[in-house]
Protein backbone atom coordinates (compact mmCIF):
# COMPACT_ATOMS: atom_id res chain seq x y z
CA UNK A 1 0.00 0.00 0.00
CA UNK A 2 1.34 3.41 -0.95
CA UNK A 3 1.60 5.87 1.91
CA UNK A 4 -0.61 8.95 1.64
CA UNK A 5 0.97 12.12 0.30
CA UNK A 6 2.12 14.76 2.76
CA UNK A 7 1.18 18.31 1.90
CA UNK A 8 3.59 21.02 2.99
CA UNK A 9 3.47 24.76 2.45
CA UNK A 10 6.19 26.27 0.31
CA UNK A 11 8.56 28.37 2.48
CA UNK A 12 10.16 30.09 -0.52
CA UNK A 13 9.31 32.95 -2.86
CA UNK A 14 7.75 30.27 -5.10
CA UNK A 15 9.84 31.28 -8.09
CA UNK A 16 10.94 27.73 -8.75
CA UNK A 17 8.54 25.07 -10.05
CA UNK A 18 7.07 22.89 -7.32
CA UNK A 19 7.39 19.72 -9.36
CA UNK A 20 10.85 18.57 -10.30
CA UNK A 21 11.54 17.75 -13.94
CA UNK A 22 13.57 14.93 -15.42
CA UNK A 23 17.16 15.63 -16.39
CA UNK A 24 18.06 16.65 -19.95
CA UNK A 25 18.32 13.86 -22.51
CA UNK A 26 21.37 13.54 -24.76
CA UNK A 27 20.81 13.90 -28.52
CA UNK A 28 23.10 11.01 -29.37
CA UNK A 29 24.69 8.11 -27.51
CA UNK A 30 27.85 7.90 -29.65
CA UNK A 31 30.90 8.50 -27.48
CA UNK A 32 28.89 8.38 -24.27
CA UNK A 33 29.05 5.89 -21.47
CA UNK A 34 25.83 3.96 -21.03
CA UNK A 35 25.29 2.01 -17.82
CA UNK A 36 23.12 -1.09 -18.04
CA UNK A 37 21.62 -1.95 -14.68
CA UNK A 38 20.37 -5.48 -14.18
CA UNK A 39 17.95 -5.38 -11.29
CA UNK A 40 18.40 -9.16 -10.89
CA UNK A 41 15.07 -10.28 -12.29
CA UNK A 42 15.16 -13.47 -14.37
CA UNK A 43 16.20 -13.03 -18.01
CA UNK A 44 16.91 -9.35 -17.57
CA UNK A 45 20.44 -10.27 -18.61
CA UNK A 46 19.22 -11.56 -21.98
CA UNK A 47 17.62 -8.22 -22.70
CA UNK A 48 20.64 -6.26 -21.50
CA UNK A 49 23.12 -8.45 -23.46
CA UNK A 50 21.29 -7.60 -26.66
CA UNK A 51 21.14 -3.90 -25.72
CA UNK A 52 24.88 -3.95 -25.02
CA UNK A 53 25.57 -5.28 -28.52
CA UNK A 54 23.35 -2.67 -30.16
CA UNK A 55 24.79 0.20 -28.13
CA UNK A 56 28.36 -0.84 -28.82
CA UNK A 57 27.60 -0.98 -32.56
CA UNK A 58 26.46 2.65 -32.29
CA UNK A 59 29.63 3.86 -30.68
CA UNK A 60 28.59 3.92 -27.03
CA UNK A 61 30.77 2.60 -24.22
CA UNK A 62 28.76 0.12 -22.16
CA UNK A 63 29.27 -0.59 -18.49
CA UNK A 64 27.32 -3.33 -16.73
CA UNK A 65 25.90 -3.14 -13.19
CA UNK A 66 23.62 -5.38 -11.16
CA UNK A 67 21.59 -4.92 -8.04
CA UNK A 68 22.12 -7.66 -5.43
CA UNK A 69 18.37 -8.27 -5.38
CA UNK A 70 15.35 -6.76 -7.07
CA UNK A 71 13.43 -6.74 -3.80
CA UNK A 72 15.35 -3.93 -2.23
CA UNK A 73 16.35 -0.45 -3.34
CA UNK A 74 19.71 -0.15 -4.99
CA UNK A 75 22.64 0.21 -2.53
CA UNK A 76 23.71 3.83 -2.18
CA UNK A 77 27.26 3.02 -3.20
CA UNK A 78 26.10 1.44 -6.44
CA UNK A 79 23.96 4.46 -7.27
CA UNK A 80 26.93 6.75 -6.63
CA UNK A 81 29.15 4.54 -8.77
CA UNK A 82 26.74 4.65 -11.71
CA UNK A 83 26.30 8.42 -11.35
CA UNK A 84 30.04 8.94 -11.37
CA UNK A 85 30.83 6.60 -14.28
CA UNK A 86 27.93 6.97 -16.72
CA UNK A 87 26.23 9.62 -18.84
CA UNK A 88 23.09 7.56 -19.31
CA UNK A 89 21.62 4.54 -17.58
CA UNK A 90 19.18 1.90 -18.82
CA UNK A 91 17.47 -0.22 -16.20
CA UNK A 92 16.05 -3.63 -17.08
CA UNK A 93 12.75 -4.12 -15.34
CA UNK A 94 11.49 -7.01 -17.42
CA UNK A 95 10.82 -10.50 -16.11
CA UNK B 1 -1.97 34.83 21.35
CA UNK B 2 -5.37 34.25 19.93
CA UNK B 3 -7.20 31.02 20.70
CA UNK B 4 -7.18 28.35 18.01
CA UNK B 5 -10.87 28.30 17.16
CA UNK B 6 -12.03 25.41 15.09
CA UNK B 7 -15.74 25.92 15.05
CA UNK B 8 -18.35 28.14 13.51
CA UNK B 9 -16.60 30.29 10.98
CA UNK B 10 -18.45 31.47 7.93
CA UNK B 11 -16.10 29.74 5.52
CA UNK B 12 -16.41 26.45 7.31
CA UNK B 13 -19.75 25.04 6.27
CA UNK B 14 -19.09 22.68 3.42
CA UNK B 15 -21.60 19.87 3.79
CA UNK B 16 -25.32 19.50 3.85
CA UNK B 17 -26.89 22.60 5.31
CA UNK B 18 -28.81 22.07 8.56
CA UNK B 19 -32.54 22.69 8.36
CA UNK B 20 -33.44 26.35 8.36
CA UNK B 21 -36.32 25.88 10.78
CA UNK B 22 -37.10 23.54 13.62
CA UNK B 23 -35.26 21.63 16.28
CA UNK B 24 -31.81 20.15 15.78
CA UNK B 25 -30.06 17.73 18.14
CA UNK B 26 -26.39 16.77 17.81
CA UNK B 27 -25.23 13.65 19.63
CA UNK B 28 -22.50 11.06 19.61
CA UNK B 29 -22.68 7.45 20.64
CA UNK B 30 -19.53 7.73 22.72
CA UNK B 31 -21.14 9.99 25.33
CA UNK B 32 -23.04 8.77 28.44
CA UNK B 33 -25.29 11.84 28.42
CA UNK B 34 -26.25 11.19 24.80
CA UNK B 35 -27.01 7.57 25.77
CA UNK B 36 -29.15 8.95 28.60
CA UNK B 37 -31.18 11.22 26.33
CA UNK B 38 -31.53 8.62 23.56
CA UNK B 39 -35.09 7.69 24.67
CA UNK B 40 -36.37 11.25 24.13
CA UNK B 41 -34.83 11.69 20.69
CA UNK B 42 -37.40 9.52 18.92
CA UNK B 43 -40.15 11.70 20.36
CA UNK B 44 -38.42 14.85 19.15
CA UNK B 45 -37.92 13.37 15.66
CA UNK B 46 -41.62 12.55 15.55
CA UNK B 47 -42.22 16.24 16.11
CA UNK B 48 -39.94 17.23 13.25
CA UNK B 49 -36.55 17.46 14.92
CA UNK B 50 -33.38 16.60 13.01
CA UNK B 51 -30.82 14.46 14.84
CA UNK B 52 -27.18 14.39 13.81
CA UNK B 53 -24.82 11.71 15.08
CA UNK B 54 -21.14 12.60 15.09
CA UNK B 55 -19.65 9.14 15.38
CA UNK B 56 -22.22 6.42 14.68
CA UNK B 57 -25.06 6.87 12.19
CA UNK B 58 -26.85 3.90 13.81
CA UNK B 59 -27.10 5.76 17.13
CA UNK B 60 -29.55 6.03 18.71
CA UNK B 61 -31.09 2.80 17.39
CA UNK B 62 -34.58 3.08 15.94
CA UNK B 63 -34.31 6.82 15.40
CA UNK B 64 -33.96 8.54 12.05
CA UNK B 65 -30.47 9.97 12.28
CA UNK B 66 -28.39 12.05 9.89
CA UNK B 67 -24.82 10.87 9.48
CA UNK B 68 -22.47 13.63 10.61
CA UNK B 69 -19.33 11.54 10.95
CA UNK B 70 -17.72 14.04 8.54
CA UNK B 71 -18.70 16.71 11.12
CA UNK B 72 -19.88 19.17 8.48
CA UNK B 73 -23.13 19.93 10.28
CA UNK B 74 -21.38 20.09 13.65
CA UNK B 75 -18.90 22.64 12.31
CA UNK B 76 -21.61 24.66 10.60
CA UNK B 77 -23.65 24.70 13.80
CA UNK B 78 -20.66 25.47 16.02
CA UNK B 79 -21.19 22.51 18.30
CA UNK B 80 -18.95 22.46 21.41
CA UNK B 81 -20.83 19.98 23.57
CA UNK B 82 -22.98 16.91 22.95
CA UNK B 83 -25.85 16.57 23.26
CA UNK B 84 -26.80 20.03 22.01
CA UNK B 85 -30.40 20.94 21.33
CA UNK B 86 -30.94 23.90 19.01
CA UNK B 87 -33.92 25.80 17.79
CA UNK B 88 -33.54 27.38 14.37
CA UNK B 89 -35.83 29.89 12.71
CA UNK B 90 -35.33 31.26 9.22
CA UNK B 91 -31.84 29.78 8.98
CA UNK B 92 -30.69 31.31 12.26
CA UNK B 93 -30.25 29.81 15.68
CA UNK B 94 -32.63 31.23 18.22
CA UNK B 95 -31.99 28.99 21.24
CA UNK B 96 -29.44 26.43 22.41
CA UNK B 97 -29.18 23.94 25.27
CA UNK B 98 -25.92 22.08 25.91
CA UNK B 99 -25.95 18.81 27.86
CA UNK B 100 -29.20 17.52 29.33
CA UNK B 101 -31.25 20.05 31.27
CA UNK B 102 -34.81 18.81 31.42
CA UNK B 103 -36.46 22.14 32.05
CA UNK B 104 -34.62 23.84 29.21
CA UNK B 105 -35.20 20.96 26.80
CA UNK B 106 -38.94 21.01 27.64
CA UNK B 107 -39.09 24.77 27.10
CA UNK B 108 -37.13 24.60 23.84
CA UNK B 109 -39.07 21.65 22.41
CA UNK B 110 -42.45 22.61 23.72
CA UNK B 111 -42.96 19.04 25.00
CA UNK B 112 -44.24 19.46 28.53
CA UNK B 113 -43.49 15.93 29.77
CA UNK B 114 -40.23 15.37 27.90
CA UNK B 115 -37.84 12.99 29.67
CA UNK B 116 -40.05 12.39 32.68
CA UNK B 117 -37.97 9.30 33.58
CA UNK B 118 -34.63 11.08 33.27
CA UNK B 119 -32.73 12.98 35.94
CA UNK B 120 -33.13 16.76 36.03
CA UNK B 121 -29.72 17.48 34.74
CA UNK B 122 -26.54 15.86 33.43
CA UNK B 123 -23.64 17.69 31.83
CA UNK B 124 -22.72 16.78 28.26
CA UNK B 125 -19.46 15.61 26.70
CA UNK B 126 -17.05 17.38 24.40
CA UNK B 127 -18.11 17.56 20.78
CA UNK B 128 -16.15 15.28 18.47
CA UNK B 129 -15.08 18.46 16.67
CA UNK B 130 -12.79 18.98 19.69
CA UNK B 131 -11.40 15.43 19.65
CA UNK B 132 -7.60 15.63 19.43
CA UNK B 133 -7.72 12.85 16.83
CA UNK B 134 -9.52 15.14 14.38
CA UNK B 135 -8.06 18.44 15.65
CA UNK B 136 -5.73 18.96 12.69
CA UNK B 137 -8.42 18.26 10.14
CA UNK B 138 -10.82 20.57 11.97
CA UNK B 139 -8.23 23.32 12.16
CA UNK B 140 -7.51 23.15 8.44
CA UNK B 141 -11.21 23.08 7.68
CA UNK B 142 -11.88 26.15 9.80
CA UNK B 143 -8.86 28.27 8.92
CA UNK B 144 -7.21 26.63 5.94
CA UNK B 145 -8.65 29.29 3.64
CA UNK B 146 -6.34 31.81 5.33
CA UNK B 147 -3.29 30.04 3.88
CA UNK B 148 -2.20 31.16 0.44
CA UNK B 149 1.30 29.67 0.15
CA UNK B 150 1.77 27.14 -2.60
CA UNK B 151 1.00 23.62 -1.48
CA UNK B 152 3.67 21.10 -2.34
CA UNK B 153 2.87 17.40 -2.27
CA UNK B 154 5.55 15.05 -1.07
CA UNK B 155 5.13 11.65 -2.63
CA UNK B 156 4.11 8.84 -0.33
CA UNK B 157 7.44 7.07 -0.65
CA UNK B 158 9.56 10.16 -0.08
CA UNK B 159 11.18 10.41 3.32
CA UNK B 160 9.85 13.66 4.71
CA UNK B 161 13.15 14.99 6.04
CA UNK B 162 15.02 14.00 2.89
CA UNK B 163 12.36 15.55 0.68
CA UNK B 164 12.62 18.92 2.41
CA UNK B 165 16.39 18.82 2.26
CA UNK B 166 16.28 17.91 -1.46
CA UNK B 167 14.12 20.95 -2.18
CA UNK B 168 16.80 23.21 -0.75
CA UNK B 169 14.65 24.46 2.12
CA UNK B 170 17.05 23.71 4.96
CA UNK B 171 20.31 25.03 6.36
CA UNK B 172 21.75 21.52 6.36
CA UNK B 173 20.03 20.45 9.56
CA UNK B 174 16.69 18.64 9.48
CA UNK B 175 13.59 20.83 9.51
CA UNK B 176 10.02 20.31 10.69
CA UNK B 177 7.65 19.75 7.75
CA UNK B 178 5.47 22.88 7.41
CA UNK B 179 2.14 21.12 7.04
CA UNK B 180 -1.00 23.27 6.97
CA UNK B 181 -2.05 22.32 10.54
CA UNK B 182 1.40 23.17 11.91
CA UNK B 183 1.47 26.50 10.09
CA UNK B 184 -2.03 27.33 11.35
CA UNK B 185 -0.99 26.54 14.91
CA UNK B 186 2.07 28.74 14.42
CA UNK B 187 -0.11 31.58 13.13
CA UNK B 188 -2.15 31.36 16.32
CA UNK B 189 0.95 32.83 18.02
CA UNK B 190 0.32 36.24 16.50
CA UNK B 191 -2.61 38.62 16.19
CA UNK B 192 -1.29 39.79 12.82
CA UNK B 193 -3.14 38.72 9.67
CA UNK B 194 -1.46 35.95 7.65
CA UNK B 195 -1.40 38.08 4.49
CA UNK B 196 0.20 41.10 6.14
CA UNK B 197 3.60 41.91 4.64
CA UNK B 198 6.23 41.91 7.39
CA UNK B 199 9.22 43.06 5.39
CA UNK B 200 10.84 42.99 1.99
CA UNK B 201 13.55 40.38 2.34
CA UNK B 202 17.03 40.74 0.79
CA UNK B 203 18.79 39.74 -1.34
CA UNK B 204 15.97 39.19 -3.85
CA UNK B 205 13.76 41.83 -2.22
CA UNK B 206 10.79 39.50 -1.86
CA UNK B 207 7.85 40.62 0.30
CA UNK B 208 7.48 38.21 3.22
CA UNK B 209 4.00 37.79 4.62
CA UNK B 210 3.26 36.74 8.19
CA UNK B 211 2.31 33.34 6.69
CA UNK B 212 5.70 32.91 4.96
CA UNK B 213 7.52 33.81 8.17
CA UNK B 214 5.30 31.35 10.06
CA UNK B 215 6.13 28.59 7.57
CA UNK B 216 9.83 29.19 8.10
CA UNK B 217 9.32 29.34 11.87
CA UNK B 218 7.76 25.88 11.65
CA UNK B 219 10.73 24.67 9.60
CA UNK B 220 13.10 26.07 12.23
CA UNK B 221 11.31 24.30 15.08
CA UNK B 222 9.76 27.35 16.77
CA UNK B 223 6.78 27.22 19.09
CA UNK B 224 3.83 29.52 18.23
CA UNK B 225 4.60 31.86 21.13
CA UNK B 226 7.99 32.64 19.56
CA UNK B 227 6.39 33.99 16.39
CA UNK B 228 6.02 37.64 17.52
CA UNK B 229 9.77 37.66 18.30
CA UNK B 230 10.60 36.12 14.94
CA UNK B 231 8.36 38.62 13.14
CA UNK B 232 10.02 41.58 14.89
CA UNK B 233 13.47 40.16 14.17
CA UNK B 234 12.66 39.66 10.48
CA UNK B 235 11.42 43.23 10.30
CA UNK B 236 14.59 44.49 12.00
CA UNK B 237 16.92 42.43 9.81
CA UNK B 238 15.24 43.78 6.69
CA UNK B 239 15.57 47.41 7.78
CA UNK B 240 17.68 49.46 5.39
CA UNK B 241 20.35 50.34 7.98
CA UNK B 242 20.91 46.68 8.85
CA UNK B 243 21.97 46.01 5.26
CA UNK B 244 21.21 42.30 5.28
CA UNK B 245 22.15 41.99 1.62
CA UNK B 246 25.66 43.32 2.23
CA UNK B 247 26.07 41.24 5.36
CA UNK B 248 25.05 38.14 3.43
CA UNK B 249 27.17 38.87 0.38
CA UNK B 250 30.38 39.83 2.18
CA UNK B 251 33.19 37.31 2.25
CA UNK B 252 33.37 38.04 6.00
CA UNK B 253 31.55 35.42 8.05
CA UNK B 254 29.24 37.51 10.22
CA UNK B 255 25.49 36.94 10.24
CA UNK B 256 22.40 38.38 11.95
CA UNK B 257 22.00 37.54 15.63
CA UNK B 258 18.94 38.30 17.75
CA UNK B 259 19.05 39.77 21.27
CA UNK B 260 15.67 39.62 23.02
CA UNK B 261 14.69 42.31 25.54
CA UNK B 262 11.92 42.63 28.10
CA UNK B 263 9.36 40.33 29.65
CA UNK B 264 8.74 38.29 26.48
CA UNK B 265 12.12 36.62 26.97
CA UNK B 266 11.19 35.01 30.25
CA UNK B 267 7.65 34.28 29.13
CA UNK B 268 8.65 32.23 26.12
CA UNK B 269 11.84 30.86 27.63
CA UNK B 270 14.70 32.64 25.86
CA UNK B 271 17.76 31.71 27.88
CA UNK B 272 19.80 34.57 29.36
CA UNK B 273 21.55 32.45 31.99
CA UNK B 274 23.96 29.54 31.86
CA UNK B 275 24.93 28.56 28.31
CA UNK B 276 22.87 31.47 26.93
CA UNK B 277 25.02 31.51 23.80
CA UNK B 278 25.02 27.74 23.49
CA UNK B 279 22.76 24.87 22.64
CA UNK B 280 19.92 23.22 24.51
CA UNK B 281 17.27 25.96 24.78
CA UNK B 282 14.60 25.69 22.15
CA UNK B 283 13.81 29.40 21.87
CA UNK B 284 17.49 30.34 21.52
CA UNK B 285 18.14 27.60 19.01
CA UNK B 286 15.11 28.19 16.80
CA UNK B 287 14.36 31.94 16.76
CA UNK B 288 17.67 32.90 15.18
CA UNK B 289 17.38 29.93 12.86
CA UNK B 290 13.92 31.02 11.71
CA UNK B 291 15.28 34.44 10.78
CA UNK B 292 18.10 32.85 8.79
CA UNK B 293 15.67 30.48 7.04
CA UNK B 294 13.53 33.47 6.01
CA UNK B 295 16.60 35.05 4.43
CA UNK B 296 17.45 31.77 2.74
CA UNK B 297 14.04 30.68 1.56
CA UNK B 298 12.11 33.91 1.03
CA UNK B 299 15.01 36.23 0.26
CA UNK B 300 16.95 33.62 -1.73
CA UNK B 301 20.18 34.18 0.24
CA UNK B 302 22.09 30.93 -0.01
CA UNK B 303 25.71 29.99 0.60
CA UNK B 304 27.64 29.72 -2.63
CA UNK B 305 25.17 32.03 -4.33
CA UNK B 306 24.74 35.53 -2.87
CA UNK B 307 26.30 34.38 0.42
CA UNK B 308 30.02 34.53 -0.42
CA UNK B 309 31.49 33.92 3.06
CA UNK B 310 35.10 32.74 2.96
CA UNK B 311 34.73 30.66 6.10
CA UNK B 312 31.39 31.40 7.71
CA UNK B 313 30.85 30.34 11.31
CA UNK B 314 28.45 28.08 13.24
CA UNK B 315 26.32 31.02 14.45
CA UNK B 316 25.09 31.41 10.89
CA UNK B 317 22.63 28.62 11.58
CA UNK B 318 21.05 31.10 13.96
CA UNK B 319 22.05 32.90 17.15
CA UNK B 320 19.56 34.20 19.69
CA UNK B 321 19.77 35.00 23.39
CA UNK B 322 18.30 37.40 25.92
CA UNK B 323 19.82 39.96 28.27
CA UNK B 324 19.49 38.95 31.91
CA UNK B 325 17.63 42.10 32.82
CA UNK B 326 16.36 40.78 36.13
CA UNK B 327 19.76 39.98 37.62
CA UNK B 328 21.72 42.71 35.91
CA UNK B 329 22.70 45.63 38.17
CA UNK B 330 22.56 47.90 35.14
CA UNK B 331 19.86 49.51 33.08
CA UNK B 332 18.93 47.16 30.22
CA UNK B 333 20.70 47.65 26.92
CA UNK B 334 17.31 48.18 25.27
CA UNK B 335 16.55 51.27 27.39
CA UNK B 336 19.69 52.93 26.10
CA UNK B 337 18.43 52.17 22.61
CA UNK B 338 15.16 53.98 23.19
CA UNK B 339 12.90 51.16 24.31
CA UNK B 340 10.76 52.01 27.37
CA UNK B 341 11.67 49.96 30.44
CA UNK B 342 9.56 46.82 30.73
CA UNK B 343 8.79 46.74 27.01
CA UNK B 344 9.65 43.70 24.92
CA UNK B 345 11.85 44.23 21.91
CA UNK B 346 14.55 42.69 19.76
CA UNK B 347 17.91 44.01 18.67
CA UNK B 348 19.50 42.41 15.64
CA UNK B 349 23.22 42.82 15.12
CA UNK B 350 25.83 41.39 12.82
CA UNK B 351 28.14 38.96 14.53
CA UNK B 352 30.73 36.33 13.82
CA UNK B 353 29.93 34.53 17.06
CA UNK B 354 31.34 34.56 20.59
CA UNK B 355 34.90 34.38 21.79
CA UNK B 356 35.54 33.99 25.52
CA UNK B 357 37.52 36.46 27.62
CA UNK B 358 39.14 35.10 30.81
CA UNK B 359 39.88 37.34 33.77
CA UNK B 360 39.69 35.50 37.07
CA UNK B 361 42.04 37.82 38.96
CA UNK B 362 40.81 41.41 38.56
CA UNK B 363 38.82 42.68 41.52
CA UNK B 364 38.90 46.37 40.60
CA UNK B 365 36.87 47.90 37.78
CA UNK B 366 39.97 49.60 36.37
CA UNK B 367 41.83 46.31 35.98
CA UNK B 368 38.89 44.38 34.58
CA UNK B 369 38.05 47.15 32.12
CA UNK B 370 41.61 47.00 30.83
CA UNK B 371 41.34 43.21 30.36
CA UNK B 372 38.12 43.55 28.42
CA UNK B 373 39.54 46.39 26.31
CA UNK B 374 42.52 44.26 25.31
CA UNK B 375 40.16 41.48 24.25
CA UNK B 376 37.93 43.90 22.34
CA UNK B 377 40.91 45.31 20.50
CA UNK B 378 41.27 41.99 18.72
CA UNK B 379 37.93 42.34 16.92
CA UNK B 380 38.62 42.13 13.18
CA UNK B 381 42.31 42.89 13.66
CA UNK B 382 44.09 44.56 16.61
CA UNK B 383 45.54 47.16 14.25
CA UNK B 384 42.30 48.15 12.53
CA UNK B 385 40.36 51.01 14.13
CA UNK B 386 37.66 51.99 13.77
CA UNK B 387 36.32 49.15 11.76
CA UNK B 388 34.03 46.44 12.91
CA UNK B 389 31.26 46.77 15.48
CA UNK B 390 31.08 44.34 18.38
CA UNK B 391 28.87 43.02 21.15
CA UNK B 392 30.37 42.46 24.59
CA UNK B 393 28.44 40.01 26.77
CA UNK B 394 29.38 40.55 30.39
CA UNK B 395 28.93 37.62 32.73
CA UNK B 396 27.31 38.15 36.14
CA UNK B 397 30.62 37.76 37.99
CA UNK B 398 32.28 40.35 35.78
CA UNK B 399 29.50 42.92 35.85
CA UNK B 400 29.40 42.56 39.65
CA UNK B 401 32.97 43.89 39.86
CA UNK B 402 31.82 47.11 38.20
CA UNK B 403 28.52 47.38 40.04
CA UNK B 404 30.13 46.87 43.47
CA UNK B 405 32.54 49.69 42.71
CA UNK B 406 29.66 51.97 41.76
CA UNK B 407 30.23 51.92 38.02
CA UNK B 408 27.06 52.15 35.98
CA UNK B 409 26.73 51.27 32.31
CA UNK B 410 27.62 54.79 31.16
CA UNK B 411 30.79 54.94 33.23
CA UNK B 412 31.84 51.49 32.04
CA UNK B 413 31.37 52.28 28.34
CA UNK B 414 33.15 55.64 28.76
CA UNK B 415 36.10 53.87 30.41
CA UNK B 416 36.23 51.32 27.60
CA UNK B 417 36.11 54.06 24.97
CA UNK B 418 39.06 55.77 26.62
CA UNK B 419 41.05 52.53 26.82
CA UNK B 420 40.24 51.77 23.20
CA UNK B 421 41.49 55.09 21.85
CA UNK B 422 44.47 53.55 20.11
CA UNK B 423 47.78 55.36 19.45
CA UNK B 424 48.62 55.91 15.77
CA UNK B 425 52.07 54.42 16.04
CA UNK B 426 50.54 51.07 17.04
CA UNK B 427 47.99 51.08 14.21
CA UNK B 428 50.20 52.11 11.30
CA UNK B 429 50.78 49.69 8.48
CA UNK B 430 54.08 47.99 9.11
CA UNK B 431 54.03 48.69 12.86
CA UNK B 432 54.97 45.69 14.99
CA UNK B 433 56.23 43.96 11.85
CA UNK B 434 52.68 43.56 10.53
CA UNK B 435 51.78 44.98 7.16
CA UNK B 436 48.07 45.12 7.97
CA UNK B 437 46.96 48.30 9.72
CA UNK B 438 45.72 51.84 9.22
CA UNK B 439 47.42 53.80 6.37
CA UNK B 440 49.41 56.69 7.83
CA UNK B 441 47.38 57.44 10.97
CA UNK B 442 48.17 60.79 12.57
CA UNK B 443 45.87 60.85 15.61
CA UNK B 444 44.66 58.33 18.17
CA UNK B 445 41.74 56.43 16.73
CA UNK B 446 38.79 54.85 18.53
CA UNK B 447 38.48 51.08 18.12
CA UNK B 448 34.73 51.41 17.75
CA UNK B 449 32.60 54.06 16.08
CA UNK B 450 30.10 55.81 18.38
CA UNK B 451 27.39 53.23 19.24
CA UNK B 452 29.53 50.57 17.58
CA UNK B 453 29.95 48.57 20.79
CA UNK B 454 26.89 46.98 22.39
CA UNK B 455 27.13 45.68 25.95
CA UNK B 456 24.68 43.12 27.34
CA UNK B 457 24.66 41.15 30.58
CA UNK B 458 24.04 37.40 30.37
CA UNK B 459 25.40 34.08 31.47
CA UNK B 460 25.50 31.65 34.35
CA UNK B 461 26.19 32.62 37.95
CA UNK B 462 29.66 31.09 38.10
CA UNK B 463 32.62 32.00 35.93
CA UNK B 464 34.73 35.11 35.56
CA UNK B 465 34.43 34.84 31.81
CA UNK B 466 32.77 37.24 29.42
CA UNK B 467 32.46 37.01 25.66
CA UNK B 468 33.28 39.25 22.73
CA UNK B 469 31.10 38.84 19.67
CA UNK B 470 32.94 40.52 16.85
CA UNK B 471 30.72 42.06 14.20
CA UNK B 472 31.16 43.51 10.76
CA UNK B 473 31.82 46.94 9.28
CA UNK B 474 29.59 49.27 11.28
CA UNK B 475 27.53 52.21 10.20
CA UNK B 476 26.39 53.45 6.79
CA UNK B 477 29.16 51.57 4.97
CA UNK B 478 28.18 48.30 6.59
CA UNK B 479 25.53 47.24 9.06
CA UNK B 480 24.04 49.04 12.03
CA UNK B 481 22.26 47.17 14.82
CA UNK B 482 18.49 47.63 14.65
CA UNK B 483 16.05 47.52 17.56
CA UNK B 484 12.33 46.94 17.14
CA UNK B 485 9.66 46.91 19.82
CA UNK B 486 7.48 43.78 19.76
CA UNK B 487 4.12 45.51 19.64
CA UNK B 488 2.02 42.50 20.53
CA UNK B 489 4.26 41.11 23.30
Amino acid sequence: MVSPVTVVLDPTDESRPAARTVGPRPDDLAGRTVGLLDIAKPRGDVFLDRLADLLTERGATVRRYAKPTFTKPMPTDLRAEITAQCDVVIEALAD
Amino acid sequence: MRPVTTTATTAASTGVEPPADGLVVVVKQDCPTCQLVAPVLGELVDRGATVYSQDDPAFPPGVEVRDDTALDASVALGIDVVPTLLRREGGRETARAEGWDRATWRELSGVADLGADLPDWKPGCGSRTHDPAVADAMLVRARGHELTARRVELAGLEDEAEALYDRGWTDGLPVVAPTPPRVLRMLAGTTRAPDEVVAVVPPNLVPATVEKVAINAVLAGCRPEYLPVVLAAVEAVCAEEFNAHGLLATTWGAAPAVLVHGPVARRIGVNSGGNALGQGTRANSTIGRAVQLVIRNVGGGRPGEVDRATLGQPGKVGLCFAEDEESSPWEPLSVGRGVPAGTSAVTVFATEGPRGVVDQISRTPESLARSLAVALRGVGHPKLAPGFDAMLVLSPEHVAVFAEAGWDRARFTAALAELLLLPPEELARGADGIEEGVPEPTRPRPKFRPDGLLVAVAGGGAGKFSAVLGGWVGGPGGSSPVTRVIEEA
